[in-house]
């Protein structure tokens, strides 16, 4: 219904092609920027607000308490991981699927896609089902002394298995658009697998990969479900900053749960200005480039 | 590896497949290997100082429910002093805090817990049943193994505007309740029985009756949160309903947060509320910290310890100490308790909060 | 390992592939999801095969869960619908348009990632309760959000929008603009240039941001237990089922649920990648 506004819009003015352009332009810029402020700003205000609420020394104190700190740690280690994995992942799957043509390809997608589609809680409890005390794994485990769940390397498996087919879905459908011609043409010429992705395809994804990065990055971090029922909620030890983030809400302490949250608000804006300026830069040399 | 030519494409092909295969099957495996040695390590440490109470120090872990955070953080010190004097031995003592069920199963799924510290017998009974713990260990220590006991009171807003006193006020129409769900929350089963309490007591303990006045209670329920502090802030933050059903250490907490906008209402007939504690005997076992879990239960029960919990709002079980709050606490509450007036709560559970039991019927139209 | 065996015996006879890489990626991609995804997803098989076919179907047809499926599939759709509109207009703009904010505006895309899903739970209800900044003006009119389906959708809506954004945004940035000034020359308008030339562009990605961000709008739990209400036959969502069965420590009632939770995703993202395949074919054919 809103798509027909542009279009009434433009078709009073036809004749006069720039005025409709603009006006269309201030219309769709009114509404994205609408929907970004209600749906987007207004809850993070929301939490800065509260986070604030109780003043400065309140804040600071949750944000420097040493369970803060630890947990901000596992965060980051977990994210890393995850997203180192998944960007291998992404690589290799994307070019997989896109380069070639093979039977079930559409079923090999589907299934990178079911970590999106499964509830976290079921994502934790799966990973309960293999290594927990009542999972198949658990015997083998047991004699080598290994733990998985209720552990670090849980929480990673988790986070990874939430976060697998972000870097893979954002350039399946990119590589998809561009097509194979130059791949075939360069493979002709005799260049090899990584000369080709190199040189070849990467300068075209190069964007779309790392929207797919920030994209694993930023869910990787904020990972609550999946990671709740796999952590065990060790205090020090496998509590995530969302975790901790709960742990102070069921403790009452609703100023410091939204001060932690902000941590992790702001670690995302910074994560995603940092993704802006690469990429200005990038593009700016690409298009000097071109001149 | 990547410089191959399209004749030996399909050779390389199968190779690659494989090794890859097992190249990544193997890798996470190593990963965990190498995170090994830190755990094993520690359980090596505590199982050598179990048989050695000499060794400086030991480590145990106690799985507690939600609001108990701070009773433990300030008992955590008081028993690392008293077990200093004792054995020698330095105790460091690693929480974790969550939904009772859900601490419960994260036990029974794997979670190391030396002692656990729940909000419900019935979630220590399922660790029981998985083989954990040894029965009998309600028996353990004194009362029933609860060393604090809690109950169930109304939060209602300043000034009372809807004058509500007991259980029949806030049935009638016009009052919206806040409560969780019994169903995932299993604070919320102690709600649900107190209010069949009162309606037993008053309905000549007819079944119909106090299922129809059930029915009507649930059905001023407009917010049916998953927990008891999810339902705290619908009620607190979000300003929905009249009354919130609470437990009374929750109500104190609220009340102390924001003394101005709150009150607490306690009705004629409530529930004792009995948390459960015991020792995880198969891990205290297997890591070789027997002794030191059980004393750090027994020691709840000094006078000390007993202050301590009267301090964070639970209602000591030791009556001297009790007596000592009065002030805070209404002792004069009736209170019916689970096992004389349920059954206990296998029968509890299986004839409220089963699959198609009374809370279900309930809700069916 | 089977799988590769299956895909790569039935793979292309019907040409030879120039390109190199097949067996390598193909190796990586079927190994990492065996052992991350698939293999820990059929554990849920391994339990279920312990749960009599009469239990399975009791626990699937549990009046209260039959109306948690209604809850979900109905606010994760409105939910997605809503996301591909305004995710379409936001990709939009972001690529074409320059505007003072714009930076901001994309950096601020992903954002709902990175809160963890509680605290967006508890915020969205502090806004859109009857007392929030927004749930006063809604009230004002009559419509109440919070503890209503409405505010499962809200809760759905914040938590899908990167998927559609970021999955139109890099296919809108390779779309070359000549096509569409070239329509434009030849007189089309703004609306018919973006119905016939940029709409057939997007329209695979499009597709893919809906249907993910649908997907995980059926599996959300976090951000929507504080905002839903939870009550029975109204505003309880599948999720919450599952987690009530575990609750019980009914591992075999709770799996059976997701089983049908898995497989209704499954086939819906199934669905869209074969539309969208069959879409790519027809553009290719065209040229």
């Amino acid at each position: 219904m809103n798509l027909a506004n542009p279009a009434e819009a433009s078709n009073r003015i036809q004749e006069k092609p720039r005025g409709s352009g603009k006006a269309a332009k201030s219309i769709l810029i009114g509404l994205g920027v609408a929907f970004i402020l209600i749906m987007l700003v207004l809850p993070l205000i929301t939490v800065c607000v509260y986070a604030l609420k109780q003043g400065w020394e309140v804040f600071s104190g949750a944000i420097t308490d040493p369970y803060a700190i630890k947990a901000l740690q596992l965060t980051l280690l977990a994210t890393v991981v995850a997203v180192v994995c998944n960007t291998i992942f992404g690589l290799f799957a994307s070019w997989a699927i896109s380069k070639f043509h093979f039977r079930g390809k559409q079923f090999l997608t589907t299934l990178i896609d079911i970590p999106f589609a499964i509830s976290p809680i079921i994502a934790g409890l799966v990973f309960i089902l293999v290594f927990g005390r009542i999972g198949w794994a658990y015997d083998f485990l047991q004699a080598y002394d290994l733990k998985v769940v209720f552990a670090v390397p849980g929480i990673i498996l988790a986070t990874i298995f939430v976060t697998f087919p972000f870097v893979a879905r954002e350039l399946i459908p990119l590589m998809q658009a561009q097509g194979n011609d130059e791949e075939e043409a360069a493979a002709l010429m005799g260049a090899n697998w990584w000369t080709i992705y190199r040189k070849v395809t990467l300068p075209h994804i190069k964007w779309g990969l790392l929207y797919g990065v920030i994209l694993c990055t930023a869910r990787a971090l904020g990972e609550f479900g999946a990671v709740s029922v796999v952590s065990g909620h060790l205090r020090g030890k496998t509590n995530t900053l969302p975790l901790h983030i709960e742990i102070l809400f069921n403790e009452f302490q609703l100023t410091a749960a939204f001060a932690v949250s902000s941590i992790l608000v702001v670690t995302a804006i910074i994560i995603l200005i940092l993704r802006n300026i690469v990429e200005f830069k990038g593009r700016k040399e690409e298009s000097e480039h071109v001149r | 590896m990547m410089g191959f030519r399209l004749a030996q494409m399909n050779a390389w092909r199968k190779k690659t497949v494989l090794g890859l295969t097992l190249l990544v099957a193997v890798a996470p495996l190593a990963a965990c290997g190498s995170n090994a040695p830190s755990n094993g390590s520690t359980a090596e440490a505590q199982g050598a100082s179990g048989e050695t109470p000499a060794s400086a120090s030991v480590e145990i872990t106690n799985v507690s429910y939600d609001p108990t955070r701070e009773l433990y953080d300030a008992y955590n010190k008081l028993f690392q002093t008293h077990w200093k004097e004792k054995s020698g031995q330095d105790v460091s003592i690693i929480q974790s805090h969550g939904g009772s069920g859900k601490q419960a199963r994260s036990v029974l799924e794997g979670n190391e817990a030396d002692v656990v510290t729940l909000a419900l017998e019935q979630d220590v009974a399922e660790l029981e049943k998985g083989g954990l713990i040894e029965p009998g260990w309600v028996d353990e220590f004194d009362k029933q193994s609860s060393p604090y006991t809690s109950t169930i009171v109304f939060l209602v807003r300043k000034g009372n505007p809807k004058g509500i006193k007991d259980w029949d006020d806030i049935v009638k129409s016009g009052v919206e309740i806040i409560t969780p769900n019994p169903k995932t929350s299993g604070g919320a089963r102690w709600n649900f029985l107190a209010a069949w309490a009162y309606a037993q007591a008053h309905d000549g303990a007819d079944e119909a009756k106090s299922t129809e006045f059930i029915k009507s209670l649930y059905n001023n329920v407009t917010v049916l949160d998953t927990g008891a502090r999810g339902a705290t802030t619908t009620f607190v933050e979000n300003n929905q309903g009249d009354v919130l059903l609470a437990w009374e250490n929750e109500a104190f907490l609220s009340i102390k947060e924001h003394p101005d906008d709150y009150e607490i209402v306690t009705p004629s007939i409530s529930i004792l509320a009995q948390p459960s504690v015991a020792v995880v005997d198969e891990i205290a076992k297997k890591r070789g910290t027997e002794e030191v879990s059980t004393e750090y239960l027994q020691y709840l029960y000094s006078d000390e310890a007993q202050k301590l919990a009267g301090e964070n709002y639970y209602r000591p079980s030791n009556p001297d100490i009790l007596a000592q709050f009065s002030d805070t606490f209404n002792l004069d509450l009736k209170l019916v308790t689970i096992d004389d007036d349920f059954g206990g709560w296998e029968a509890a559970t299986e004839k409220f909060f089963a699959d198609g039991a009374i809370f279900d019927q309930i809700y069916q139209k | 390992m089977g799988q590769a065996k299956w895909v790569s015996s039935k793979r292309l006879r019907k040409k030879n592939r120039v390109i190199p890489g097949f067996g390598l990626s193909m190796g990586i991609t079927i190994s990492m999801l065996s052992l991350i995804v698939l293999i820990p997803l059929l554990s849920i098989f391994v339990v279920l095969s312990g749960v009599g076919p009469a239990d399975f179907w009791k626990a699937i047809s549990d009046p209260q869960a039959v109306a948690a499926y209604r809850v979900s599939l109905i606010c994760a759709l409105a939910a997605a619908l809503v996301n591909a509109l305004f995710g379409t207009i936001l990709a939009w703009i972001l690529v074409r348009y320059r505007f003072p904010g714009r930076r901001i505006l994309d950096g601020l895309i992903e954002l709902p990632f990175a809160l963890p899903t509680a605290v967006a739970g508890i915020a969205l209800t502090t806004l859109y309760s009857d007392n929030g900044w927004i749930g006063k003006l809604l009230a004002g009119i009559g419509i109440k959000v919070a503890y209503t389906p409405i505010g499962i959708t809200i809760a759905l809506i914040f938590i899908g929008i990167p998927f559609v954004v970021r999955a139109i945004q890099p296919v809108l940035e390779k779309l070359d603009g000549q096509y569409e000034e070239a329509a434009t020359m030849l007189g089309a308008s703004g609306w018919q240039t973006f119905r016939r030339v940029v709409f057939p562009e997007i329209r695979p990605a499009l597709l893919t941001g809906f249907g993910l961000a649908f997907a995980r709008g059926l599996g959300e739990y976090g951000s929507v237990i504080f905002i839903a209400g939870n009550i029975p036959y109204e505003t309880q969502i599948v999720p919450l089922i599952i987690m009530s069965k575990l609750e019980q420590f009914n591992y075999g009632a709770a799996t059976s649920i997701a089983l049908v939770m898995i497989v209704f995703s499954f086939l819906t993202l199934f669905a869209i990648n074969f539309i969208q395949s069959r879409l790519n074919h027809a553009a290719k054919g065209a040229e």
